[in-house]
């Protein structure tokens, strides 16, 4: 046992508390059970709740409520955060049910989803609230019996005398706990001692996602509830002036039409940049809205350059020789090392703007009143929802309420809060409760998109061929995508990292892995050119710059440790059988770091009638403690599809400022049949606390995609999509 | 506004709606079944997957004035009790991420695997390559609808 002070004293516990047990009661049953088994003889629903904790509520039959404080967009964390608090509170995880919940700042801290820092930033508040929990039970036994607590053990909700014969258990003592002070210091259980983290358990949701339950946004219904959609510009630069409202208002099934104004104060970064008026349409058919937005015949004014895709090109391209140098770092003398370099290796990378497109559109409930908002809905930041709702409508933060349902994905787009103050403006405007819902077209057309970027490498090769000189130049629309201090600075004695941003009126955001996914796939497709050119084999030639790293580093810092980075390549190297080769095998590898975690992965293609078939992908990751092994991965796997299914296939275009890729038959996503046969997770193990995982699985995917399709074709892709890019007599060939 | 009446999960419907209204949206609008979802409302991804007499079927390009006398099957009339094979199959490999799609993943399968009890990798990928999933769970639909073949 670690002993550790707890964060919290019993004020923030009882706040919590209040807050828990009220304005739950949203429309569909929270209530999720651990066990997605419904055969599974579960505990019986308890007659009376006891709150120990804002994590914790225990019921008199011992069934145990586990509160999950972030919002969950398929990372699991409905499933593995309560893992955490159970493990410390030592109860039977089939006596546990999870409950969402409530926006609550004061309490939980880091109540979003981004970063994949849900797990890295709350786990020791999770492992707190638990061992807090399980001390509290303690105490009351102890005092119930009149004995030393040191006199108990307690092990799958039940407490035991440790020399006699009485046991307790946590559903028989917990009326009693709810009197125990909070204490002050508590003991948390060694790594060693875990018998619930590092397991697999099921997904909570598991069951009412494969029977069909309302869980998600877009099912979230309200009596009185009408529907609204909107309809922002044709194109980025353009400005709605009016519409053909009296038109809109008179079909049928049709009950308001207006333009509505989401215009704050003081935006904030996950604020709206582009679409600020729109035309909101109210009724409750969905279709018939569908149809009367179809209807809509509006003037649209230009108020900026409407940017097509060959300008950002050329913008990209131009300012390499013209823009502004942003965050940058130079060792040695680079332009000193290229000259006497016997070899100098150059190339440019390039990636387009990309839509996140969550398979459920971006919708929200609102329903506003003169003095109260209340918030329902898909959010990845629900406190910036709060915050920037009260701006909008000029409502005290404290009579608006957030609540987070169920999310159809994420991927960074639903960091942005613009869509939950369409709703709100919406719900004020009529004076009723309303579900926003975009079409896929909106979804797609009014997006907070993936950057398009540019980047160029150069590297020198001494006569004995080592690495002496290294620089990248990275132009992005409208950032650079460099990470200066990131591998491989602290290898290269002469160095230059620079990135260079460039103004567009595109809304562009945070897309998983952000920058890391562009990064990874150029910077190590062009390590492995480097290598080639170098005759090393690439793992080996990466390792040998890991070694320098750790043994004579360049420069001040650097953010990486080098000797996790080399052991995720090893690893990877032993597990692939590395070095074997198959006849019509093509393998490419790739390491990275992003997200406090490290990630490498070697890709297998085959050639199938002259197309690339991915037949295996094997990943070794470090990402510290995993919490439930199965569900990470899943993440892992996920990671490595989105990474190879974006790198292949997807773009989005622009013409005259509107978006040519408007729905699924234009804009390609993986499907099954390009999707890899199998993806084998290997997961390096040590006792470091979690760090990031629903990111770092796909970048280094698009490098070893990049570098397999190169043993394949011979032709070294450095344009997203790679697919657009292929020569076909290559393959043919 | 025309009425029509739907077989739905064996129960029949009276509904008042637009002509060309799709099923999607009798569905979801009218009969609150919420398990089948939209994605892109013109059969591209797959989400709002049903059975229209036994076949899998885009409820987004179905109109409602076609389907009288038709069976519609939604995901919330594939099993009694949440055991189709399928759905237990997608339960034991953990499939879901984010899950949305997954209802419209499990009754292309649940059609698949009644023509066809033990698909080859080929024909999973020609039966399910309408049904995106976003968050990548492609490798584990693929086990799931192999160990499905088996229950």
């Amino acid at each position: 046992m670690t002993k550790v002070r707890t964060q919290y004293n019993r004020r923030s516990f009882i706040k919590i508390s209040a807050a828990a047990g009220g304005g739950m009661l949203i429309g569909f049953s929270w209530l999720t059970g651990c066990t997605s088994d419904p055969k599974i003889e579960k505990v019986e629903i308890p007659n009376e709740w006891y709150e120990i904790n804002g994590y914790i509520k225990i019921g008199d039959t011992g069934l145990v409520t586990i509160y999950s404080p972030n919002p969950e967009i398929g990372q699991n964390v409905r499933t593995s955060m309560p893992m955490i608090v159970a493990e410390e509170l030592d109860v039977d995880w089939k006596n546990v049910v999870v409950e969402q919940a409530p926006l609550n700042t004061g309490f939980y801290q880091n109540q979003f989803a981004g970063g994949s820092l849900s797990i890295r930033l709350s786990w020791n508040a999770l492992r707190m609230a638990g061992a807090t929990g399980r001390r509290m039970l303690l105490e009351a036994a102890a005092k119930e019996w009149e004995i030393s607590i040191s006199d108990l053990i307690v092990a799958q909700g039940v407490i035991k005398e440790k020399n006699g014969e009485r046991t307790i258990t946590y559903g028989e003592i917990a009326s009693k706990a709810v009197d125990i002070e909070v204490p002050e210091e508590i003991e948390l259980k060694e790594i060693s001692e875990f018998n619930l983290i590092g397991t697999s358990k099921k997904n909570v949701d598991g069951y009412k996602i494969v029977t069909g339950k309302p869980l998600y946004g877009l099912d979230f219904k309200r009596d009185g509830m009408q529907l609204a959609v909107i309809q922002h510009p044709p194109a980025f630069g353009m400005k709605v002036k009016n519409f053909n409202e009296e038109e809109i208002k008179g079909m049928d099934g049709i009950k308001d039409a207006f333009i509505i104004d989401t215009t704050i104060e003081d935006p904030d970064w996950n604020d709206e940049k582009g679409f600020l008026q729109l035309i909101a349409i109210v009724g409750d058919s969905t279709w018939q809205l569908m149809k009367a937005k179809r209807a809509i015949n509006a003037n649209w004014e230009t108020v900026s350059e409407l940017e097509n895709s060959e300008m950002h090109l050329k913008k990209l391209e131009d300012a390499f020789a013209s823009g502004t140098v942003g965050a940058n770092r130079k060792d040695g003398d680079p332009d000193a090392a290229f000259d006497k370099a016997s070899k100098i290796i150059e190339r440019t990378y390039s990636s387009p703007f990309l839509p996140h497109n969550t398979m459920e559109p971006m919708n929200f409930f609102a329903n506003v009143t003169d003095n109260s908002a209340e918030l329902i809905g898909p959010t990845q930041m629900p406190e910036p929802t709060e915050k920037s709702v009260s701006k909008l409508l000029n409502i005290p933060l404290e009579n608006i309420t957030v609540n987070m349902t169920r999310m159809g994905g994420g991927f960074g787009r639903r960091l942005y809060v613009h869509y939950a103050l369409e709703a709100a403006a919406i719900s004020k405007k009529i004076g009723a409760p309303v579900k926003l819902i975009y079409t896929r077209e909106d979804d797609m057309s009014q997006g907070t998109y993936r950057p398009a970027y540019q980047s160029r490498y150069k590297a020198g090769l001494d006569e004995n061929n080592n690495l002496v000189a290294f620089s990248v130049r990275g132009t992005g629309l409208p950032e650079g995508s460099v990470f200066p201090n990131r591998f491989p600075a602290g290898t290269i004695d002469n160095y230059l990292a620079e990135s260079i941003g460039v103004e567009t009126n595109v809304t562009t955001g945070a897309w998983r892995a952000p920058r890391s996914h562009f990064t990874a796939g150029a910077e190590q497709s062009f390590l492995d050119e480097v290598a080639e050119a170098a005759g090393k084999d690439p793992i080996d030639f990466r390792l040998e710059l890991f070694d320098r790293a750790i043994n004579n580093p360049v420069g001040e810092k650097h953010d990486y440790e080098a000797e996790r980075y080399a052991g995720v390549l090893k690893l990877v190297k032993e597990k692939s059988n590395w070095g074997e080769t198959k006849q019509g095998v093509y393998r490419g590898v790739a390491a990275y770091f992003c997200h406090s975690s490290y990630v490498a992965e070697v890709v297998d293609i085959v050639l199938l009638n002259g197309q690339p078939k991915i037949k295996k992908v094997w990943c070794a990751v470090d990402c510290g403690i995993v919490v439930n092994k199965d569900a990470a991965e899943n993440m892992i796997q996920g990671g490595v599809i989105d990474g190879i299914g974006h790198a292949m296939y997807s773009q989005l275009t622009f013409n005259n400022g509107a978006v040519n890729e408007m729905n699924f038959d234009r804009y390609q996503l993986i499907r099954h049949s390009q999707a890899p046969e199998d993806i084998e997770v290997f997961f390096v193990k040590n006792d470091i606390a979690p760090t990031g995982l629903g990111e770092p699985g796909l970048p280094p995917a698009v490098g070893a995609l990049a570098n397999a399709l190169y043993q394949a074709t011979g032709q070294r892709l450095t344009r997203q999509p790679f697919a657009n890019h292929i020569k076909e007599k290559v393959l043919l060939g | 506004m025309p009425t029509y009446t739907l077989k739905i999960n064996g129960k029949s419907h009276t509904v008042e709606a637009d002509s060309d209204t799709p099923l999607l949206w009798i569905l979801r609008d009218h009969i609150e079944l919420l398990g089948t979802k939209y994605g892109c409302g013109i059969g591209q991804c797959g989400a709002c997957t049903v059975h229209v007499n036994g076949n899998a079927s885009r409820s987004c390009s179905l109109l409602v004035s076609q389907l009288q006398g038709m069976e519609i099957t939604t995901i919330e009339g594939l099993s009694e009790e949440g055991d189709h094979p399928v759905q237990k199959a997608w339960i034991e490999h953990d499939v879901p991420q984010c899950g949305y799609c997954q209802s419209g993943q499990i009754m292309s399968a649940a059609v698949l695997l009644k023509n066809n009890p033990n698909p080859s990798d080929k024909d999973i990928d020609a039966a399910m390559n309408g049904n995106i999933c976003r968050c990548g769970t492609y490798v584990r639909i693929k086990q799931a609808i192999k160990t499905a073949s088996k229950l």
